[in-house]
């Protein structure tokens, strides 16, 4: 991956600029956030944006700006703890089922297949509803429903990759599975793997702020996305801004790690994998 | 081809299976009891433990279990605790709607889809690709209960041309009805689907003319499109004729896999649009906790995925003779 190539790359310099200014507002909200999230200011209930309060008040006068940063803490953290387990779990499938096949392979592959066959957010809502709110367990329900992603695609590369003339040299002077996989197939399997967790951060954002906008989310006094963006339809009649900004927010957030997705698949080049092997 | 179709659906026993016992080991560590959410909180003791009993929630879980898959080979899904109507019978009245509602807005998606990818291969490069291209990134990134909620507020609130809730006659009674003379029960029914299956449509509209585009790229490059121009065949012919129709074949797999998540989808925009389908059964079986119900809408949607896959399957052998199933 050439440094100029990834800069004229226009997705993923844009996708790059809007999740770095995301994660920068989460990291600094404390510094950022003009006011508390709980913070009631009744004079200036429903206000429209001003200096104050630069994206308005809600029905208590709790400024906006500041529950959106708050909030992207909220979205990010659970984002990002369930693509990372995901992605380790993925994996981990994927390598074994891809490598070892036979009965192994069809084994793991049919559990897949149970996990795939229902709506995503019908597992979601079962697991929640289940193990009722709270950070790790949104973040559990996100990952029994991501996971199997990852390992479907990580397998289909290891089947390439396995057939590779530098694995086969590995496996003749005997080194073992454990070594193989993650020396020789895993680093070379990582492009796609990384091209699909950027577009997974995206997916799991939606998923968190649907979830929270049913109602089986974060309870409040947590400011998360999709609870603000729920709370806003009682008022959507006369004061739609609420519901319209935040799920702008979301949607933005969404765009910046699909577009470093789609940016990172062009420069990465996943395909190249395939049709030359060989480390890069 | 027969043979292969039977094997397939034996296929769907084992998967059904997997999918009761993955439920029911979900279920069976759920903390509330369903017993004492439904007797309420005044409740004794003892009528919950009664009805605890009647539910038969008192019973080992290999014995529930055991009973479950007999009562389902028989078609029986047990009966809700909560509506006390059998499982089987309160889906059956609504699956129709959710199926509607994905149809339409899985027809609606393909035909966006298709006209707006192959606008943009055409016209590489130009400002109208940019911005279907943008217009697409955007689809893809719009929480779909939040473009329910815009449509809801611009189309049915402010400009007051649709309904915002509910649903008409079912589509084909209301097809029959406007055959026989009474055009206004179709166009009610139209009028209240309209928004909600667009919104169900964006998503895959968005995606689908993304492939499309891809796929069309790669087919203008070929020889034959080339020979076909060279033919003096005028170009919208080619287009048509030539490239479109083999460009279908890698998006008619995707529009598959996007019905199934139109069901998904359907979940959130039905509860927005209070259409009366299973996804708003959904949320309300998992509020209340009713496991029999849960856990027949599952397998309903487990099923229904399966078949379409099936019939996609079917459908990608026909249309594209080099393959072969079996």
């Amino acid at each position: 991956m050439q440094l100029p190539k990834a800069l004229r790359n226009t997705s993923l310099v844009v996708g790059a600029a809007i999740t770095l200014t995301i994660v920068l507002l989460a990291i600094f909200a404390p510094a950022i956030a003009t006011h508390g999230v709980e913070q009631m200011d009744m004079r200036n209930r429903f206000a429209g944006p001003s200096f104050q309060h630069l994206l308005g008040t809600d029905n208590f006068g709790r400024d906006l700006w500041s529950r959106l940063i708050w909030g992207a803490r909220v979205s990010l953290t659970i984002a990002i703890i369930a693509v990372v387990c995901s992605v380790i779990i993925g994996t981990i499938v994927g390598l074994v089922a891809g490598y070892f096949g036979g009965w192994v392979d069809l084994v793991l592959m049919r559990i897949t297949d149970i996990f795939l066959g229902v709506p995503a957010i019908v597992l979601a809502l079962a697991i929640v509803a289940i193990l009722g709110p709270g950070v790790m367990n949104v973040a559990l329900a996100l990952i029994v429903v991501a996971w199997t992603e990852y390992a479907r695609v990580v397998r289909a590369t290891t089947l390439v990759l396995r057939e590779q003339n530098y694995v086969q040299a590995a496996r003749a002077l005997g080194a073992r599975p454990s070594r193989i996989l993650f020396k020789e197939i895993l680093p070379n399997a990582l492009g796609p793997i990384i091209v699909l967790a950027s577009l997974g951060l995206g997916t799991a954002i939606i998923a968190e702020s649907a979830l929270s906008f049913l109602g089986f989310g974060l309870p409040p006094p947590t400011p998360t996305w999709g609870w603000t963006l729920a709370y806003g339809t009682k008022f959507i009649r006369d004061e739609p801004w609420l519901s319209i900004i935040s799920g702008a927010t979301i949607m933005i957030t969404v765009l910046g790690f699909n577009l470093l997705g789609d940016g990172l698949r062009d420069v990465l080049d996943p395909r190249q994998l395939s049709r030359g092997g060989g480390k890069s | 081809m027969i043979a292969y179709i039977i094997r397939r659906l034996l296929l769907l026993i084992p998967l059904a299976i997997g999918m009761v016992v993955v439920t029911f080991a979900l279920l069976l560590i759920i903390p509330g009891d369903p017993a004492s959410v439904l007797l309420g909180q005044e409740a004794t003791p003892e009528a919950i433990a009664t009805l605890r009993a009647n539910l038969g929630l008192d019973d080992p879980w290999y014995i529930r279990l055991w009973d479950y898959f007999a009562a389902l080979a028989h078609g029986d899904m047990g009966q809700s605790i909560f509506q006390s109507q059998p499982v089987s019978t309160i889906i059956a009245g609504r699956l129709a709607a959710t199926i509607e509602l994905a149809v339409v807005s899985l027809v609606l998606a393909t035909i966006l889809g298709l006209v707006l990818g192959v606008i943009s291969a055409i016209w590489q490069g130009s400002i109208i690709d940019t911005a279907t291209m943008l217009l697409a990134q955007l689809g893809v990134s719009m929480p779909v209960y939040w473009l329910g909620l815009l449509l809801m507020l611009l189309f049915a609130v402010n400009l007051g041309w649709l309904p915002a809730i509910g649903r008409g006659e079912p589509l084909l009674d209301a097809l029959a009805a406007a055959l026989s003379g009474r055009p206004e029960v179709l166009i009610k029914s139209l009028s209240h689907i309209a928004l909600p299956a667009f919104a169900l449509a964006v998503n895959s509209a968005a995606i689908i003319s993304r492939l499309v585009r891809t796929s069309m790229l790669e087919i203008l490059r070929e020889d034959f499109i080339r020979t076909a121009y060279a033919k003096g065949l005028r170009r919208p012919r080619v287009i048509v004729r030539h490239a479109l129709r083999n460009a279908l074949l890698p998006v008619l797999s995707v529009i598959g896999l996007r019905f199934g998540a139109l069901l998904g989808g359907a979940v959130l925009t039905e509860t927005i649009f209070a259409w009366p389908g299973l996804g708003q059964l959904t949320i309300s079986a998992i509020s209340q906790r009713d496991l029999p119900l849960i856990q027949g809408i599952v397998l309903t949607f487990a099923i229904i995925f399966a078949l379409v896959n099936l019939i996609v399957d079917l459908l990608y052998a026909a249309v594209d003779p080099r393959i072969r199933l079996g």
